[in-house]
Order: C-alpha cells, then structure tokens, then sequence
C-alpha cells in the first residue's frame, strides 16, 4: 500500500469518529457540527468575499512578518552569536523578553501603533523572532571549525568566509527555525485579530461567526483553512531543505 | 637547486587554558629544501597537528619562529597549501567536487576561464575528471580526500602540508594516494612536509623522515632515506635499506615513547 494512503487511514479514521460522535448526539451538534457538514461549509468559503478578504489580510500579514522576523532574526543571529561581548551585553534582556507572551502585549502595541495590521504585525514578527534567532546562534556554534581553518588556510578573506562558509552552513538550522517560526507567526495572527476588535483577518472571522453569530459551523470551516495552511506550508519546508539542503542531515535546533 | 625554503627554529606552544598549562611541544628546530619530501613521525599525542597549524600560520606560536623563503610566517602565507586528514570535514558538503576546488581560486587574480581550467587539470592529475559535477558525500572517502588533494595542486603552491592525510583510508586507497604525492610531486616540483604516525609510510615517501619525541616535542632524529627514485609499493617496500630504515624509526619512535 503506498505510505500517502497509510497516512490518510488516521485523518479518515479521525473524520468518521467525529461524525459519529456528532450524528449520535454524544455532542451537541450545535456546538460540535459533523465534519460533512463542516467540511461543505468549508468548500463554500472560497466564494464568501468577506472570507477572502480576511484570508488575504492574515496571509499577507503573515508573509511580511515571517520576513522581517528572518531579516532581523539572522543578522542579529551572527552578532550575537559571533560577537562574545554582545551575547554577554545582551543575555538578560533576551531572557527576560523571550517568555513574554505575544498576546499580552497586545493593549500596548495597539495604544502605540493603533490597530491597524502593523499591530498584528509587529506581534507576529516579535513571536517569529525567537526560533529565528536562537537557531542562528546555536549554529554558529554548530560551524565546524575544521571548514573554517580550511578556509582560512586557502587565504579566503572573512567576507567570503562569512558568505561562503558560515552561512551555508547555518542554513539547515536557520531554515527549521523559520519553519518553526511560520506557525508562531500564525498563531499570534489569528489570536490577536481574534482579540481586537473591528479588524479584519482570519482570527475576526472566526471571532464574529463564533461569538455573535454562534455559527460553530462556519468557525470549524474557518479553523479547518488555518490548519490546513499550516500543513501545507510546513510541506513546503521540509521539501525546499529536501532540495536545497540535501547535503545537511534532516533536522537542527528546537 | 637546494635551497631552504622552509625553516623552523625553536618552534614551541602551550595551550593555556584557566590554571593549566599544555606544552604541545618545546623547541622544534629544522629545515626544508625546496623540492623535498619531509616526513615527520612521532608517538601519539605529540603535538604533530599543532605543529602544523603552526608552520601554516593558521595558529601563532608562543614561542619561535617558522619563515618561509626568508620571510617570517605571522599568517597563512600566500604559497601554502594544507590537506587535512579528515576529507570529509575539510570539503564543503554544499559545493560539487569542481565547486570545492575552485573556491579557494576565486580569491587569486584569475578569470573564470582560467579557473575552470585550473579544476579540470587538478581532476585529471587526481583521476577524477569524470566527477566534477558530483558531491563530496557521493564519493568514497579516497575519492573525497583525491579532491582535497586535487583543490590543493589547483592552487598552486610551493609547500603542500598534509596533516595524517591518509590516516582515514583503506590500505588499497592508501597505497594509490601515497604513490599519488610522488607523482606530484615529481610532476609539479612541490615541497611536501607530511605528518604521519604510519612509520613505513614516513620511509616510503620521505627524502628524510623527522622523528618527534613524546610530548613536549622536539626533534630526535634526521634520517636521510636514500631509497632510489622512483619508489614503488611493492619493489621499494621489500628493499634492504627500506626494512633498515623503517626499523631504524621505529626504535627511535619506541624509544623516545612513555616508558609503561
């Protein structure tokens, strides 16, 4: 039997448990709808403009944040990581904001930055931050010091050391932080456009159909697109470091 | 054309680390002649790779100094090449055979003509021109260290140091790589200084074979190998003054070891 029909046996087994428990009454319908019902309600989303709309807006959300948390993650990464003095400066505020919870934070960007999408932005890139970075300092330490003396043996300048050795080789890390930091960045998304009001995003949508409509169908259908994105980029991950990083064993930090 | 190319005198390092101190070895003194092949031996645990990372000036002595052509070495001097024993972490994993020897060259004046030249002449000296587009990690382990090989005779220098360069292999590969340097050697007018624990290995390439003492280190012994050129595995291995010489190490290395 080929593994991708092994690997569904668990989703269908999954599915049809939920109908049953559904359709028995075991849970209340309302509350807990069957999955044919949530999954037609699912399909009928792709023609919801307003549904559309809020997709656009957490998946673009979620593109910048991802982003600026690699662009800022990386770099910082290398300095923190190369630079002793830096890590030492720096180790007690990093501690102390690391554990802070996205969310909490939330009445205090949006008193700064307003409520627009920078505020879920800025949440999200805050959150994707920490896999990022904590991976790329951890590789740096991972870099074999035998490459870099042959490196150095051959005369190559530090730049090239630097872009033709270091960061090849903190790649697979980095890349599983990122991968690692795509889910954190959407869950921070959807939280905080679940928890402040009048804007728009995926977290609204399920926040609007679910507390004043009471619509645990459409919330379900809603949830099933969130799990379902992340799935398939978490897919596209695993197959870039496949064929990118076929040199690099599976796998790295966190 | 004897000339010192390379001379060490009163070469010495400690490790220090916190409260204790390691002397890798203490007062290392010799020279190498242009063209030469120098074998150094020496029991386990003398300092040999540190010695290297000295002469390549990859590591600053604490005591001593190593010229190369006249010139002190306070870093890794332009004409030096090093082949590691541990090919598999001293290729990079990301780059193919042909990426791995043409990194190195793209910091010297060449254009890329001629840096592709340079690949696929030091493939085929090595033999392995059919293997240019594929990665390290798809080559056996002589295949692999062929390439560390090749990517130093494609920068082209005066003194190739090779760190145990064949400790990692089988003894079939071993014997082909070992024949290999004679060959470049001969081919190329390098200078090889080679650091082995292999005594047969030290008598068989060496126009002189170095023995080390046990840590701290210095030099023991200067033998002359007057094995006649060209060596061959088989013929030159069953000589006389082979058996003579490689006996004559090995006392010395048993010697100078721990008594235990």
């Amino acid at each position: 039997m080929p593994s991708i029909l092994r690997k569904l046996i668990g989703l269908v087994v999954f599915l049809l448990l939920w109908e049953a428990a559904s359709r028995s009454g075991l849970v209340q319908a309302t509350y807990v709808p069957p999955p044919s019902v949530v999954l037609v309600k699912f399909a009928g989303l792709f023609g919801n403009p307003q549904f559309l709309t809020d997709v656009v807006s957490t998946l673009l959300s979620w593109v910048i944040a991802l982003g600026l948390a690699t662009l800022i993650g990386v770099p910082l990464g290398l300095l923190l990581g190369g630079v002793r003095l830096l890590r030492t400066v720096s180790s007690t505020i990093v501690e102390f904001l690391r554990p802070l919870p996205s969310v909490a934070l939330i009445p205090l960007v949006i008193s700064v930055l307003g409520s627009g999408a920078q505020t879920k932005i800025a949440l999200a890139t805050f959150a994707a931050l920490w896999p990022v970075l904590f991976n790329t300092i951890y590789a740096l330490h991972e870099v074999d010091p035998q490459l870099v003396d042959t490196a150095r043996s051959f005369r190559v300048s530090r730049l090239r050391r630097l872009t033709g050795v270091t960061l090849p080789s903190i790649a697979p890390f980095v890349l599983t932080g990122v991968r690692f930091s795509a889910s954190v960045a959407l869950i921070v998304l959807v939280s905080t456009e679940f928890l402040t009001g009048g804007t728009i995003g995926l977290g609204q949508f399920v926040y609007t159909w679910g507390s004043s409509a009471g619509r645990m169908d459409m919330v379900l259908a809603g949830t099933v697109f969130a799990g379902l994105f992340g799935y398939l980029v978490n897919i596209g991950f695993v197959a870039a470091q496949r064929r990118w990083l076929v040199w690099a064993p599976a796998g790295g930090a966190m | 054309m004897t000339e010192n190319m390379l001379e060490v005198t009163g070469l010495g390092h400690v490790y220090r680390a916190k409260e204790q101190t390691h002397t890798a070895f203490g007062d290392i003194s010799f020279a190498v002649d242009r063209g030469e092949i120098v074998c150094i031996v020496g029991p386990s645990g003398c300092g040999k790779s540190t010695l290297l990372r000295c002469l390549s000036g990859l590591l600053r002595p604490t005591s001593g100094t190593v010229s190369l052509h006249g010139t002190e070495v306070t870093e890794v001097p332009d004409e030096l090449a090093m082949v590691f024993q541990d090919y598999s972490r001293s290729l990079f994993p990301w780059r193919t055979v042909a990426g791995n020897i043409e990194f190195p060259l793209r910091g010297r004046e060449l254009s890329k003509a001629q840096r592709r030249e340079r690949v696929e002449e030091a493939l085929s000296w090595v033999g392995l021109s059919g293997a240019a587009t594929k990665y390290p990690w798809q080559l056996s382990g002589g295949m692999q260290q062929r390439v560390a090989i090749a990517r130093a005779l494609a920068y082209r220098p005066m003194l190739m140091l090779m760190d145990e360069p064949f400790a990692s292999v089988d003894a079939q590969t071993r014997a082909e790589l070992e024949d290999l340097v004679l060959q470049v050697r001969a081919e190329h007018e390098m200078t090889v200084l080679l650091v082995t624990h292999d005594v047969d290995e030290s008598v068989y390439l060496g126009d002189r074979v170095l023995v080390l003492s046990k840590s701290p280190a210095s030099v023991v012994e200067t033998l002359s190998v007057d094995l006649p050129a060209p060596r061959d595995q088989i013929g030159t291995r069953g000589a006389e003054e082979f058996v003579r010489l490689r006996t004559e190490v090995a006392q010395r290395i048993r010697n100078t070891a721990p008594t235990s």
